[in-house]
């Protein structure tokens, strides 16, 4: 069974048909060619899949790519600029040592992009809990929260009491 | 690839409950947490699905004249997390929201997913069982309301007929106002978990005295479940550690927990103890008694 | 010694093309109608297929090949695949019955030195609930999986051995025909006399110890893709440390020549150890020779890949130890159970390589190690990050705290008094310790967890939420010599313009290797970072031989050939300027991509006019390349040490880790960046084998029962603390730049450290990790303390 949708992945529209049984993840690799979403498990555990859905980080191993229809879909291929220049988020994964393996790195980034795009103010705390869906087995998380700390600067609040959440 | 035979859409709840009255193989979708997950596991096979993903009236999180507090079905926890109304009037179900999963997964998870999932370790479901919440659930023949402590039957069973969908989430303005409540979740992880157990709590003090207290628990048994006993017990009864000590006793004799190689029926039962005592000793203060030490 | 490029923190060499999503993993490469394998696997622990039925799989439209244990391409016969792969076989084994070995280690000419062939490509005989029965290739996942649900298998099923206890019980079923007791192998040591020791000693203390399995859960999962090219070879790409041991084990699979496989390996989503095995690359080449050579790609999922590659190897110990008033040791007595599960797969080496390590930390008049390694019913062990070493360093730190305890002396002293000093020869491996700085990573440790205020103020408490304070030390090695081959390639080629590509065989896994490398390579030609290229991609054809990723043995091992290497062109180079200027050679040196003097550090020609000429001049030119092999016959010995404070909930069972420092002492870093995220990450796996992490079976049936990532308790960022981690650099003689290793060893000490942290809060000693809740609210209640 097939369907026709029509979104943009990185600004660029598509309009297809997709096989409903197809998650948005198959697209987006197989018939797409952005490998810059991986897959680590299938049933949204990891996050390694993660993209950016109308500006939310999703998890498209488990989201049918029948879904995206009218969606704007952000993925890694599509965060630095045109002319090839690191994003913010992207150079402080760069220089803060948050990158070893690179397979959850995708998704890190793209999540932090999105925390970083919403202007909102984070505790290090709540910060943690936005980046706790994705799995990292390489770094213990510490330079992926100095790098999500630093493209945050000037948003990640040290107040006890966040107005979002109250912390532990 | 998922082993999906057909997929429709529903715009409408009117829609919807059309498309189910024609076809009774079909499996609801929501937010795909669930669903997808059983697929992949295999426990599901050749599905038919109709996606509620359309209904966008189904997100709708309102405060109705008479004080009700309506939650559509399809608003996911991120939603449920971050509503002002939510957080200022239920904050124990906001605090249960945030619990659930990562952030991707609250994104799209739903409410109304979780409930009819059927699941004991529904982060939604002790403080909706605290919160004395109604479903309701309309069908192309009619609608009607259930509470929520009748709708789950078994582990991944819920009373819903055929043709039937969980549309609404509501509380009554008698159950959550002049009550505090208190959530927690004990889980192995922080975040990305399920809950070993589950304690939600509200309470009304007077004078130094609990005037009512409702005690929910996940995970305590095949569904989530109350604490009648010892809820009655704490009626009407003074402040102290010796009460709390007492009701989270109590609390325990509601529980049917059994061992699994997650955690062993007795350090279940145990944590029951324990934590509805703690997660009380917070809900007294936040509902303005004194802390009880 | 003073370094411009070598000791600092510059930026990963791939660190752009991972945060862009250029950097390209083995599935990123999948070609066009690509077929897809997929296993069936057994759901029995320990059974022998009675018959098997694949006609239904096989009429299945879209199925294109289903292989059993008894229908696998043959390909050493001129019939079996006509024009797709010769003849070349003569003997009449068949592939279904080549036993072949899936260890990641160097080939040995010597027999006896070689691990156990005890696997086929698929099995009659199923060894544990994952064990590969069948395959199928089909034209995409749907139709596999339905194909799998329609072989028809009937299973005779044989007595379950999930322990070691029941593998080894008198009469228990054989789970390898030839492997009498289920013992794989009882190999260990003894220096001194261990019981004259023990008489002479003021105490002798027992303590038993257990570890238990757990994963390594690199995000990306076991992918490998398989065709037969146009000049007949396998080729396979594939998700692994070890391309050229991957190389043989297929063709010693196959029964083929080596020559006639080709392995590539591109960027890898993580390895630990998991990936210093062979675990799916012989059934996919097979798959793809099922359906005359066409491309199939073969991806475990994360439920797959949990139970069916390899696990770390669960321990028990009981150790005794011989020691006076004074806390001198005089001798200890190790007694080890390691489980390795279905299959040897390293086998009997992590036993054996633990124990070997361990040795260099305590020196004593007597030491004896018996350990023995057990088949069981269980998925198969294999190497994980610290290969033996968090096993027997969380039995004897947790023993030696004990001690301290029981003997009334302090934990640290009584480690100072008894670690190794520099100048030690190691009596078995001959090895010595030629640079050591454990004493100065303690005190350093000591320091930053602010050791001595904190006991001050930890004693006697008796609240619901109490603190403590642990440490806990270890040794390495860098690399594994003498006991395997330490073999490293490395080629440089100079472009015109005076930057270089740099081959290697070592395999960058995350790690950093690239990084350090190129590094050492910019540090010896005095050309910046940006003019050293490094090919980060291993293709066995091109690529200079090295036997991979593993024993922390990169920085160490590789480093030597880069570092030969690099020197070999800068000896080219200086050569070629100067019969360009007359100026002898020993004169000049290399600085800012120019040649020049060496003693003034003026300048006689830029690198690139060097190069030019070396590519162009019409009677001299010979461009400037090095391809060297470097045999490292030596060891360096790495030491560290981890402090923790611990918070335990005395009433739900739960521990927090508030502070925690690794302290090591891995001579010269290179990187201090990448050195602490290799802190940070082994640490972080630590602490989830310390209190949570566990692989679970059901004792019966050894079913799995939580092999996926939901319920197998990997630490999320939520449940990490802040992780110190800091360096003692003393540069080591014999390493390259004075480095020693770092990989593995963050990994080693801190499971002790928070053993002995929750020891010193609530006075209970918890023998057996990970210390999860569940467990310690036991222990609490068979205390009276809850």
């Amino acid at each position: 069974m097939y369907k026709r949708i029509a979104f943009t992945v990185n600004g660029k529209a598509y309009n297809f048909e997709v096989d409903v049984r197809e998650s948005l993840l198959d697209v987006l690799r197989s018939h797409l060619g952005f490998t810059g979403a991986k897959q680590g498990c299938g049933v949204g555990e990891c996050g390694a899949c993660s993209v950016l859905i109308d500006g939310v980080p999703t998890d498209t191993c488990i989201y049918l790519a029948v879904w995206a229809d009218g969606k704007e879909i952000r993925t890694i291929e599509g965060v630095a600029e045109k002319n090839g220049e690191l994003s913010e988020v992207q150079k402080a994964f760069v220089d803060e040592g948050a990158v070893q393996c690179g397979f959850c790195t995708p998704g890190l980034v793209l999540t932090t992009t999105a925390l970083k795009e919403s202007g909102k103010d984070y505790t290090r705390e709540e910060l943690k809990r936005e980046l706790s869906g994705h799995l990292c087995r390489c770094t213990g998380y510490q330079n992926i929260l100095k790098a999500a700390e630093k493209s945050l600067e000037g948003h990640v609040c040290t107040c006890v009491d966040s107005p979002h959440y109250k912390g532990e | 690839m998922y082993d999906i035979k057909g997929y429709y859409d529903a715009e409408t709840v009117s829609e919807a409950t059309a498309l189910l009255a024609e076809n009774p193989n079909l499996k609801i979708i929501a937010g795909g947490t669930d669903v997808l997950i059983k697929m992949h596991g295999g426990q599901l096979e050749d599905a038919e699905l109709l996606s509620l993903r359309k209904i966008k009236s189904l997100e709708k999180i309102d405060l109705a004249d008479d004080g009700t507090i309506v939650i559509g079905a399809m608003a996911t926890f991120s939603m449920v997390f971050h509503n002002t109304i939510l957080k200022d009037l239920i904050p124990i179900l906001t605090e249960a929201a945030i619990s659930m999963g990562g952030p991707q997964i609250r994104n799209i998870a739903t409410i109304g997913g979780n409930v009819c999932n059927g699941a004991t370790s529904a982060d939604s479901a002790s403080s909706l069982f605290a919160l004395n919440a109604q479903l309701k659930l309309e069908s192309k023949n009619g609608e009607r309301v259930v509470p929520i402590r009748e709708f789950y039957l078994g582990p991944g069973k819920v009373a819903i007929n055929p043709g039937e969908i969980l549309t609404e989430v509501r509380i009554a303005p008698e159950d959550y106002k002049g009550f505090a409540g208190h959530y927690i979740k004990f889980a192995m992880r922080e975040a990305m978990d399920i809950a070993t157990l589950g304690v939600a709590v509200v309470c009304k003090v007077q004078g130094g005295s609990f005037e009512e207290v409702r005690i929910g628990l996940g995970v305590a048994g095949p569904t989530p479940l109350r604490c009648l006993e010892a809820e009655e017990y704490a009626k009407g009864k003074k402040i102290s550690s010796d009460t709390l000590a007492e009701i989270g006793k109590l609390a325990v004799k509601s529980t049917k927990a059994r061992t699994s190689w997650r955690a062993s029926k007795e350090y279940r039962e145990h944590l029951v103890e324990e934590l509805t005592q703690r997660a009380l000793k917070t809900a007294v203060v936040s509902a303005g008694g004194a802390e009880v030490v | 010694m003073a370094y411009t490029v070598v000791g600092k923190s510059v930026r990963r060499v791939d660190a752009v093309a991972k945060v862009t999503g250029k950097a390209k993993y083995t599935d990123d490469f999948s070609e066009r109608n690509m077929l897809v394998g997929k296993i069936l696997h057994s759901p029995y622990a320990h059974a022998l297929v009675k018959s098997i039925d694949v006609s239904k799989a096989k009429a299945l439209p879209g199925v294109e090949a289903v292989l059993t244990y008894k229908d696998l391409p043959d390909i050493r016969y001129a019939t079996a695949i006509p024009g797709i792969i010769e003849a070349i076989a003569t003997d009449d084994v068949t592939v279904a019955e080549l036993k072949y070995g899936t260890a990641g280690h160097p080939y040995s000419l010597e027999e006896n030195h070689r691990d156990k062939e005890d696997r086929n490509i698929l099995t009659r005989k199923a060894r544990f609930v994952g064990d590969n029965i069948a395959a199928v290739v089909a034209v995409d996942d749907l139709t596999a999986s339905k194909a799998l649900k329609l072989i028809e298998v009937e299973y005779e099923e044989l007595e379950v051995l999930t322990s070691t206890d029941a593998a080894l019980k008198e009469g228990a079923p054989l789970i390898h025909d030839d492997c009498e007791g289920n013992i794989l192998s009882s190999h260990g040591y003894e220096i001194g006399n261990l019981e004259e020791a023990l008489q002479e000693s003021d105490h002798v203390i027992e303590g038993e110890y257990e570890t238990s399995i757990v994963q390594h859960c690199h995000l990306e999962n076991q992918v490998s893709h398989a065709y037969v090219d146009s000049d007949r070879r396998i080729v396979i790409m594939t998700s692994t440390q070890i391309p050229h041991i991957v190389r043989r084990i297929v063709a010693q699979s196959l029964g083929i020549s080596w020559g006639r496989v080709r392995v590539i390996k591109p960027y890898i989503g993580g390895g630990f150890g998991n990936k210093q095995d062979v675990c799916i690359e012989p059934l996919n080449a097979a798959m793809s020779l099922a359906v005359g050579g066409r491309p199939v790609r073969l991806e475990l999922s994360r439920e797959e890949a949990m139970i069916d590659t390899r696990t770390r190897h669960a321990f028990k110990f009981k150790i005794r130890t011989g020691i006076n008033n004074d806390g001198k040791i005089n001798g200890i007595h190790i007694s080890a159970v390691s489980n390795t599960g279905a299959y040897a797969s390293h086998g009997h080496s992590i036993a054996s390589s633990g124990g070997g390590k361990f040795r260099y930390l305590y020196p004593t008049k007597a030491l004896k190690y018996d350990p023995i390694t057990v088949y069981t019913n269980l998925p198969v062990a294999g190497a994980m990050r610290g290969y033996g070493t968090p096993q027997i360093f969380f039995a004897f730190e947790s023993h030696i705290e004990d001690i301290a305890k029981k003997l009334n002396l302090d934990p640290i002293e009584i480690r100072k008094k008894n670690v190794v000093k520099e100048g030690h020869v190691d009596p078995l491996s001959k090895n010595t310790i030629r640079s050591c700085s454990i004493r100065e990573c303690i005190d350093k440790g000591r320091e930053l967890i602010k050791w001595d205020a904190k006991k001050a103020l930890y004693k006697n408490q008796t609240g619901d939420i109490r603190r403590g304070l642990g440490m806990a030390c270890f040794s390495y090695a860098s690399g594994t010599y003498p006991v395997a081959l330490e073999l490293a390639g490395a080629r440089i080629v100079m472009n015109q313009d005076g930057s270089v590509q740099l081959q290697l065989g070592a395999t960058e896994i995350g790690q950093g290797s690239d990084t350090v490398f190129a590094q050492m390579v910019s540090e010896v030609l005095g050309i910046p970072m940006y003019m050293v290229h490094v090919i980060s991609t291993q293709d066995t054809d091109i690529t200079p031989f090295d036997t991979g990723s593993y024993a922390s043995r990169q920085t160490y091992v590789s480093g030597m050939a880069v570092e030969k290497a690099a020197l070999e062109v800068k000896k080219k180079v200086l050569a070629f300027a100067s019969s360009m200027t007359d100026i002898p050679a020993h004169l000049l040196d290399l600085k800012e991509q120019s040649v020049v003097f060496k003693d003034s550090g003026e300048k006689v020609l830029g690198l690139e006019v060097v190069a030019m000429q070396s590519y162009y001049d019409r009677v001299n030119a010979e461009p400037i390349t090095s391809d060297v092999s470097n045999n490292a016959r030596i060891n360096a010995i790495p030491f560290g040490v981890t402090f923790t404070e611990v918070e335990v909930d005395m009433k739900t069972g739960k521990i927090k880790i508030l502070e925690i420092y690794n302290v090591h002492d891995s001579g010269k870093i290179v990187n201090p960046l990448l050195a602490e995220g290799q802190v940070h990450g082994g640490v972080s796996m630590a602490i989830g084998y310390a209190l949570s992490e566990q692989l679970l079976f059901d004792e019966k049936t050894g079913k799995p029962l939580n092999n996926n990532l939901l319920d197998y308790k990997l630490p999320t960022i939520m449940d990490t603390p802040d992780i110190g981690a800091a360096f003692v650099e003393k540069e080591d003689p014999t390493g390259p730049f004075g480095v020693k290793s770092l990989g593995e060893p963050p990994i080693v000490s801190p499971a002790p450290a928070i053993r002995n942290a929750v020891l010193d809060a609530t006075e209970v000693a918890f023998n057996r990790i990970p210390m999860n809740p569940q467990r310690v609210f036991e222990k609490f209640k068979e205390k009276g303390l809850i």
